[in-house]
């Protein structure tokens, strides 16, 4: 592992591994207690390989008792305890500790009931995003909320992340299609917030736990809204000369009362790099591309795309072409898709940002990121959710050379500062876990960060549940953050990132 | 932003009610109240006081003047103003730029009143409570983008911000939305706000019967003609709307479409063809039309000038009908709105066990109650909000962690919280 902090190891958990195995071992299955170090290997990391610790043990309950019986026995022995979903996070919100149970949750894989009558799903954990979209579309529904990752990441994970994607524009991020979770304490509670009802009575723990990145509890059941499918959905193909008329075209169709389904704006770099990978069609020769995309019945989406048309035109779009078929309109996707691998081919390595900025802010914030790509002197691509704000900058650099990525981190954490600065976010959709921990001063002062402390503290006195992530260790705002990808190889080569 | 150690104050602390008009103010007040452990009723523009639990407070920290608009982006979508200030104020704001709340805020002045009064967005927040379109867009809480506010020890805190996307740290605007003044003062609030669609109609069916209803609801909610908008007014109540086009008076089922204009003739044609209407069985209301109709339901007109007891329930749309059919006694009547999960229902006399009983149901059929207006007498011993003993632990140990010695509205929600 780098220069990454993490909470002091307990020497003397390390000394009893062999007790809490064998304890382990009598409260689950002990074939569902891993130890041995060929084992441990395939959970050192998840989705933010730059980072890698085995842990102690890995334990796969199969059944929400088996959960809190095993987190009350951690919480009794005062063992660390690091829940993991499917490890497709990037920002590093599963990476292990060295004395800590990693509880992956793998085994809570099915979906337990399809209720088209109150829309919802109820399921466990650790099926993935994508396969609710799958049990439901026959009928006509979807889970709105689309991570990239969506075909590997788990409904659980994205609870603890509060995952967004390109569609949260309109549909909101995991939280806003999110009716009801079960989860364990750290003290070993079963508890369930929400349910199939819209809205539940007392405070909103739903909420709470929702990008708490698994560190006030356990998810072990969730239960999320389904959408019946649009009728009709079309994309826009948009290029434009500058970067400014892209942004400025964005804030417009904002302002003008369309809400798309989708907004992306990829600059010169990306689009030539990802129409050379992908063969999307795209303008190469345009400053910035946007990719913006109406769903809903049929006359309602002719009417957005013509107003998005006249929107564009006015602000002196290059060239502008509409889908007519839903393969077209995939194909404009393709190319968007395809950015992070694009990327691999134009360095040996890249790292990809997330911060969130208002959406005006938008032409100001790729200004300054190609400025500091000419201090740091390193190439940069960029890719939006230009709709809601949320930019992922790839940087390239050179791993191999040291001087290169820290001179990549540095940039990092300054168009992350930045984002800040201008009034945005640290982090959009990705979390904060252990990328960002060290910025968090740059978002939220002392009082700020010590109120969710408290929090953490009041379901979690001994903070043992997931420590070391989302909040500052080194109380200074350290230079760390990104996802770092060698050789244009990333954990999961086949998942999407966009 | 740190508060000004040495902030001098021309407060008076003799008095029982504050009316700060600067954070400052209100923090020197916190402080004073934390330090001397002074509980403190914590209030807006009284629109929805009466809502909660009887609680002995000693001073009371009235926010009506603490108010304005901070900062209104409309092509940010986002509108950040102070807490006092009031619905209708915002609302004016938005309508010059064509955009809305979407969430479409309870005026619950009509039920408590007799006359409008929306409230400040402090206690709209604070109270959770959302309109018709629920079921399309969210709750108050999915609108709440940041906030900013003093805690129990005095202390300013913060979470969000104005972007939509944001997941650093805890998402505390969630655990206040709801909260009733429970865990913090809020003082800043950053609001999402949306475009007004292009024009709204409404397809109105004449039909009393309630399982019909459900039936007719249900289809639509899944349909993709997307409404925004899903009631049912029994007969009893029917009789309320007067309205140009609506060509019948009894029970009613009330489905909004909207959007740009001519995509909202079609949904509504289709809507009519899904749900196998003959043309004598509906009739359409075009947008000021809607507009009236929707407001009424918001503001609950049809309960306006009525005595009883009001009692808000939600359950999964599924246990409705069994939930009513349970329910239904003589002497009350109801209406149905959120697509069918959200009820609406009015007691002429409540009692506990009574009480207890709608308990029972509403937790059977996976709901819970709000008892929104009651009688004095019987107000004191009522439990006005539901909760099962493992939240109510949990819920004791995160008001601690925001009001950790319970001044703020100290009971208004649970005994003990």
């Amino acid at each position: 592992m780098s220069s990454l902090q993490m909470p002091k190891v307990d020497s003397s958990i390390l000394s009893k591994k062999n007790k809490i195995v064998s304890d382990i071992g009598r409260i689950i299955n002990p074939k569902n207690v891993l130890s041995h170090p060929d084992e441990l290997r395939p959970f050192e990391t998840d989705g933010l390989t730059a980072y890698r610790q085995m842990p102690l043990v890995v334990v796969m309950p199969e059944t929400v008792e088996e959960v809190s019986n095993v987190l009350k026995y951690c919480n009794d022995n005062k063992v660390k305890v690091v829940p993991r979903g499917a490890g497709t996070g990037l920002s590093g919100g599963s990476l292990p500790l060295e004395d800590c149970v990693l509880m992956a949750m793998g085994k809570f894989n099915k979906i337990l009931e399809i209720d088209y009558e109150n829309r919802c799903v109820v399921t466990q954990p650790c099926v993935t995003n994508l396969a609710i979209t799958h049990a439901v579309q026959d009928k006509g529904f979807y889970y709105a909320p689309d991570p990239s990752s969506q075909i590997a990441c788990s409904i659980g994970g994205n609870v603890a992340e509060n995952s967004g994607g390109v569609h949260s524009l309109k549909y909101g991020a995991t939280t806003n299609n999110l009716l009801g979770i079960e989860v364990v304490l750290m003290d070993g509670t079963i508890t369930k917030f929400g349910g199939k009802a819209m809205d539940s009575e007392g405070y909103d723990f739903l909420g709470l736990m929702t990008g708490s990145e698994g560190l006030l509890g356990v998810i072990t059941e969730v239960t999320v809204k389904i959408l019946k499918s649009p009728e009709i959905v079309k994309a826009a193909l948009i290029g434009f000369p500058t970067i400014e008329d892209a942004g400025n075209c964005v804030a417009e169709i904002i302002a003008e009362g369309c809400i798309p389904a989708g907004m992306e704006i990829m600059d010169k770099a990306l689009t030539k790099a990802t129409n050379d990978y992908s063969k999307a069609g795209y303008p190469t020769d345009a400053e910035a591309m946007m990719i913006v995309e109406f769903d809903g019945t049929e006359h309602e989406v002719e009417a957005y795309i013509e107003k998005a048309k006249q929107i564009a035109e006015k602000n002196n779009s290059s060239s502008l072409k509409v889908s007519k078929s839903n393969e077209e309109r995939l194909k404009f996707w393709a190319g968007r898709k395809a950015a992070f691998p694009a990327c691999g081919v134009l360095a040996p390595d890249y790292m990809c940002m997330d911060g969130s900025i208002p959406r005006g802010k938008l032409a100001e914030v790729l200004r300054e990121i190609t400025r500091l790509s000419k201090k740091y002197d390193l190439p940069v691509a960029n890719a939006f959710h230009a709709g809601d704000g949320n930019l992922h900058p790839l940087i390239m650099f050179d791993a191999n050379d040291k001087e290169s990525l820290k001179k990549c981190e540095e940039f990092g954490a300054d168009i992350l500062k930045y984002c800040v600065k201008v009034g945005g976010a640290l982090t959009g959709e990705h979390g904060v876990g252990i990328e960002k921990r060290e910025l968090m001063c740059e978002a939220f002062n002392d009082k700020d960060i010590q109120q969710q402390l408290t929090i953490k503290v009041a379901l979690d006195p001994n903070s043992l549940l997931n420590p070391g992530k989302v909040y500052p260790i080194l109380r200074k705002c350290a230079e760390e953050g990104r996802v770092h990808v060698h050789g244009g190889k990333t954990k999961f080569p086949d998942i999407p990132r966009f | 932003m740190e508060e000004k150690q040495n902030f001098q104050t021309s407060l008076d602390f003799s008095q029982n009610v504050f009316k700060p008009s600067t954070r400052e103010e209100i923090v020197e007040i916190v402080k004073n109240c934390y330090k001397k452990s002074i509980p403190l009723e914590i209030s807006g523009l009284q629109s929805k006081n009466k809502i909660g639990r009887n609680f002995q407070a000693e001073k009371t920290l009235d926010l009506s003047n603490y108010k304005g608009i901070i900062e209104y982006k409309p092509e940010e979508l986002y509108i950040k103003v102070k807490a006092g200030t009031p619905i209708s104020e915002i609302e004016e704001a938005l309508k010059k730029n064509n955009q809305q709340l979407a969430f479409e805020p309870n005026d619950f002045g009509y039920l408590f009143s007799g006359e409008s009064n929306s409230g400040s967005i402090g206690g709209v927040v604070a109270c959770n409570f959302a309109g018709s379109r629920r079921f399309k867009v969210g709750s108050v809480r999915d609108h709440l983008l940041g906030f900013q506010g003093v805690n129990g020890k005095g202390e300013t805190i913060k979470s969000g911000g104005t972007v939509v996307k944001n997941v650093t740290g805890y998402d505390l605007c969630k655990i206040l939305s709801g909260s009733f003044g429970t865990l913090t003062v809020l003082t800043e609030i950053s609001i999402k706000v949306l475009p007004k669609p292009e024009i709204s109609k409404t397809l109105i069916i004449k039909n009393p019967h309630l399982k019909k209803a459900l039936d007719y609801l249900g289809q639509s909610l899944s349909s993709s003609t997307d409404p925004s908008g899903g009631v049912f007014y029994p007969d009893y109540f029917g009789k309320n709307f007067i309205l140009n086009d609506l060509t019948h008076d009894g029970g009613l089922t009330g489905i909004r479409i909207e959007g740009p204009m001519n995509s909202v003739d079609q949904r509504v044609n289709r809507l009519s063809k899904e749900l196998a209407l003959i043309d004598k069985e509906f009739s359409v209301l075009d947008s000021v039309q809607t507009e009236i109709f929707w407001n009424k339901t918001k503001n609950l007109e049809v309960f306006k000038n009525s005595k009883s007891n009001l009692i808000r329930i939600v359950v999964p749309i599924s246990e409705t009908l069994q939930v009513i059919q349970k329910l239904k006694k003589d002497d009350l009547n109801y209406f149905i709105d959120w697509g069918g999960s959200l009820i609406w229902m009015a007691f002429d006399h409540l009692n506990s066990k009574i009480l207890s009983e709608i308990k029972e149901i509403t937790k059977s059929h996976q709901g819970y109650y709000t008892l929104i207006k009651i009688e004095d007498d019987f107000k004191a011993s009522a439990d006005i909000f539901t909760i099962d003993p493992i939240k109510y632990k949990i819920s004791e140990k995160i008001k601690k962690s925001f009001d950790p010695k319970r001044i703020f509205n100290p009971g208004k929600m649970y005994t003990g919280i």
